[in-house]
């Protein structure tokens, strides 16, 4: 078989991070080759240099035997690489046919645009296809996987030859991604090489010919799927020793700090129920969409939970919203610093201070001592690298960004701190700080719960391990005595 | 002591007593370049015409911005929090017509100031609840708020004039403390408590998270809703008690005023810091870009150009100064280089 993409040893540096080292791949005409590795493995990144987003540092691309300087998206699509993003990027409010030829859309000499030509045209992408959609129903009409289906004819109207799709199936239902799959085994009859993220283990072995593993941004191996065994694969992503990156676990537990009963989801059946201790470190690991963060933000009020009761040690706590929780004692950090967390544009001063102004406070006039008390005092506890408590936070690095989230939580003296990706996007130096820093919290008797994708994180900090799935909780470890591919098992129920 | 804090500093970046560090961040801060244009301008005007730094035209231009100015801490305040206000215009004419209505009718004044000013209040109100409850974005909410006020003040006066009020209502708008007029006196007084409030206060520094972030605020524990409920009002009430001042300077309510007010003030203060992005912005600052579009138009005046200019000279203005913001910012990340991926 021929070779239609081939990448050798590339090699992608961040500032303080290099995501990629002399990684390897290689893409056969025809055959759906999955890319697998932990979250921080450097699958996406890959990904992103394949479809022209991001330049390696070193290394060299050919395409169809070729050597080719990938510089901007467009360039790789018109060699014929075209990439579906994890999440979609189609317009809501337009028709499926003005979706899959966004700016290419057949004009006439007063560049009005022909609709009629513009369905005929989509209607013939689309059956070629056999996708069973309509091109004049808009795409805010059609269900996630319908999407997921246009996104990739609107990508193979550029006749691709090379289509790369970050976790198409983490949307979908099994039985939506079933379609899919069997979509994709069509599709690569025509010759189209197909490039598939997954971290579900059994999609791959259902629908993959070769699978590349990727850890820590270096290149583990390629083996054909006919080959190996789903145990070998996890292996291949797992090996690693934790090293001195997670702090000793502590031996004492206390009591019951926080119990939940019964809570119930928005749009979700299950009722999930399990305890904090004080001075627990509580892992919460589950894929994507699982409803981890959907657990935590019930907790603090963030979203309605529909049913269910939360006590706080012993008492029952009615929790309207994070206002409440705080004054009860609770601290969420949550998943995405920039989105949900940082005022980017703002002080260091001012970002550790959000959820503290009264304290910093005298009669309702905000002491200029005090906040630059309180501000400094964290930036020497966590040891925060800023020329000044003045700067601009969004001027950090990530690890600095989130230590100074970390410590707007810690400066409400928590009972109890949910942390939801406390480490992500952030370097291994800052991320060990994190971590010894949950465990002394935890050491003073403060409960936490830590919700991560990494499977090292949750082994090397959690006391204790809830797994999710699908809104519910499948299965409860004791981190001791867990491995890596047990987890995996439950949170993808196989 | 707390006073020897700088005034020019903003919220998202207060200066170090420390004075060479003090010193750089006050000449990057943008009130300090506006009072240094300010001062130029005069000079400069005062050097061409001979007649521009006189007590008289100064004391004129001063009494033009009075009114103004009392509206610019609500416009502030709304900007800082990511919206703005486009109905000041008519609460300000709103709230004159029922304080002049008020009067008319025989009511005692502290009443009728009472009704102007409630006026205001309801209107805020009604235009915090539409974006906080109804989730109707503040153009659509305070546009709307500026078509009903202002109908509703030529409603209630039926389009005419309403004169013939009671003299000693006069005293606010027209007297003198110290030989300074009083309502300069009165809008210097809301400019500083605002200006004050909005670095100071723990309850108005909530404003500017909002406006930074609105979904960190809520994370961090802050009522975001209120913050809003709370913006909207204060700046209806600010716009009414402009027009209830300024209908006792001119002695009468006047259905048709303050008509365009709204975007001058929303230019004055961003071309005094804020943004339409939310989260920054100084009641001082939107003072300076007051007077700095004051001066520049008051210029035109003494050097004899046509009044039709004006509104080109603001709208130039206006441009220059957020075009400049939006170079040195992009000037500055394209510095930092390629970091962030």
């Amino acid at each position: 078989m021929t070779l239609v993409l081939d990448a050798v040893g590339i090699t992608k540096e961040f500032p303080g991070t290099r995501a990629l080292n002399n990684v390897h791949l290689d893409l056969r005409a025809g055959e759906i080759h999955a890319v697998m590795g932990e979250n921080g493995a450097g699958k996406s990144t890959l990904m992103k240099i394949l479809a022209g987003i991001d330049y390696p540092n070193s290394g060299e691309i050919r395409f169809q035997g070729q050597p080719v300087q990938l510089t901007s998206p467009r360039e790789a699509l018109m060699l014929g690489i075209a990439i579906v993003h994890q999440e979609l990027s189609l317009v809501p409010p337009l028709t499926v046919a003005e979706n899959i030829f966004p700016g290419r859309l057949p004009v006439n000499r007063f560049g009005l645009v022909r609709y009629g030509m513009l369905f005929e045209q989509a209607q013939a992408a689309l059956d070629k296809l056999n996708i069973a959609v309509d091109p004049r129903a808009l795409v805010s009409q059609l269900s996630v996987a319908q999407q997921q289906l246009v996104e990739i004819a609107k990508a193979l109207s550029y006749n691709c030859k090379v289509l790369i799709l970050d976790e198409p199936t983490s949307a979908l239902t099994d039985s939506e991604a079933n379609l899919l799959l069997g979509f994709l085994k069509r599709l690569t009859q025509e010759g189209v090489g197909i490039l598939y993220i997954s971290h579900k283990i059994n999609e791959v072995f259902a629908a993959a010919d070769r699978v590349t593993v990727l850890r820590d941004g270096e290149y583990v191996g390629t083996e054909s799927i006919a080959e190996i065994t789903p145990d070998h694969v996890i292996r291949m992503m797992v090996g690693r020793e934790l090293g001195d990156l997670y702090p000793p676990r502590s031996e004492k537990r206390g009591g019951v700090l926080l119990e939940v009963r019964n809570l119930r989801l928005p749009n979700q059946t299950a009722r999930n129920s399990f305890q904090l201790y004080e001075g627990e470190i509580l892992g919460i690991a589950g894929l994507l969409g699982s409803g981890r963060s959907e657990l935590a933000r019930a907790i603090f009020g963030v979203d309605p939970k529909t049913e269910g009761e939360i006590l706080l040690q012993g008492r029952t706590l009615h929790i309207q919203n994070p206002q409440q929780a705080i004054r009860y004692g609770l601290g969420y950090l949550p998943e995405d610093r920039k989105i949900a967390g940082l005022f980017l544009e703002m002080s260091v001063k001012l970002n550790i201070e959000a959820a503290t102004i009264p304290e910093v406070s005298h009669y309702g006039l905000v002491s200029a001592a005090k906040e630059r008390a309180l501000a400094e005092q964290y930036v020497g506890m966590l040891n925060i690298s800023t020329p000044s408590v003045e700067q601009e936070v969004r001027r950090l690095s990530g690890g600095n960004q989130q230590k100074a989230l970390v410590a707007r939580w810690l400066s409400i003296n928590p009972k109890i701190l949910i942390v939801d990706e406390p480490t992500r996007g952030i370097d291994v130096g800052a991320k060990k700080e994190i971590h010894f820093l949950l465990r002394e919290l935890a050491h003073k008797g403060v409960g936490v719960i830590m919700i991560s994708s990494e499977l090292p994180e949750i082994l090397g900090m959690s006391d204790r391990i809830l797994v999710m799935h699908e809104g519910s909780i499948a299965a409860e470890y004791a981190s001791k005595t867990v491995t890596e591919e047990e987890i995996i098992r439950s949170a993808s129920n196989s | 002591m707390e006073t020897t804090t700088p005034i020019h500093d903003t919220p998202a970046i207060t200066p170090r007593p420390r004075i060479a560090d003090g010193l750089m961040r006050l000449l990057r801060a943008r009130e300090a370049a506006l009072v240094i244009l300010i001062i130029l301008i005069g000079v400069a005007l005062q050097i061409i015409t001979g007649r521009f730094l006189t007590v008289p035209n100064l004391n004129a231009i001063s009494l033009g911005f009075a009114t103004s100015a009392i509206m610019i801490f609500g416009m502030t305040a709304a900007l800082a929090s990511g919206g703005f206000d486009l109905s000041v215009g008519s609460v300000f004419a709103l709230g004159g017509v029922s304080v002049a209505t008020a009067l008319h009718a025989g009511l005692p004044i502290p009443l009728a100031i009472l009704i102007g000013l409630g006026v205001g209040v309801v209107a805020g109100l009604i235009n915090g609840l539409l974006i906080t409850r109804a989730h109707i974005n503040p153009f659509i909410t305070t546009l709307g708020m500026m078509g009903i006020a202002r109908g509703t003040s030529l409603a209630i006066t039926e389009g005419t004039i309403v004169a013939g009020l009671p003299q000693e209502y006069f005293v606010w708008g027209q007297g003198k403390t110290l030989e300074i007029p009083n309502l300069i006196l009165i809008a210097l007084g809301i400019i500083l408590i605002g200006d004050f409030l909005m670095r100071r206060s723990s309850l108005l520094r909530q404003i500017y998270y909002v406006g930074g972030n609105e979904e960190a605020a809520r994370l961090s524990g802050i009522n975001v809703q209120r913050v809003k409920l709370g913006v909207y009002t204060l700046s209806g009430f600010l716009a009414a008690l402009a027009g209830v001042l300024s209908v006792s300077r001119f002695t009468v309510g006047d259905p048709g005023a303050g008509s365009g007010e709204e975007l001058r003030i929303i230019a004055a203060c961003i071309i005094g810091g804020c943004s339409l992005q939310g989260g920054k912005g100084t009641v001082i600052g939107g003072l300076f870009g007051l007077i700095f579009v004051g001066f520049i138009n008051n210029g035109l005046i003494l050097l004899r150009v046509p009044v039709y200019w004006q509104q080109l000279s603001m709208g130039i203005v206006l441009i220059l100064a957020v075009g400049f913001d939006t170079f040195s910012q992009r000037w500055q990340m394209r510095s930092r280089g390629k970091k962030s991926e």
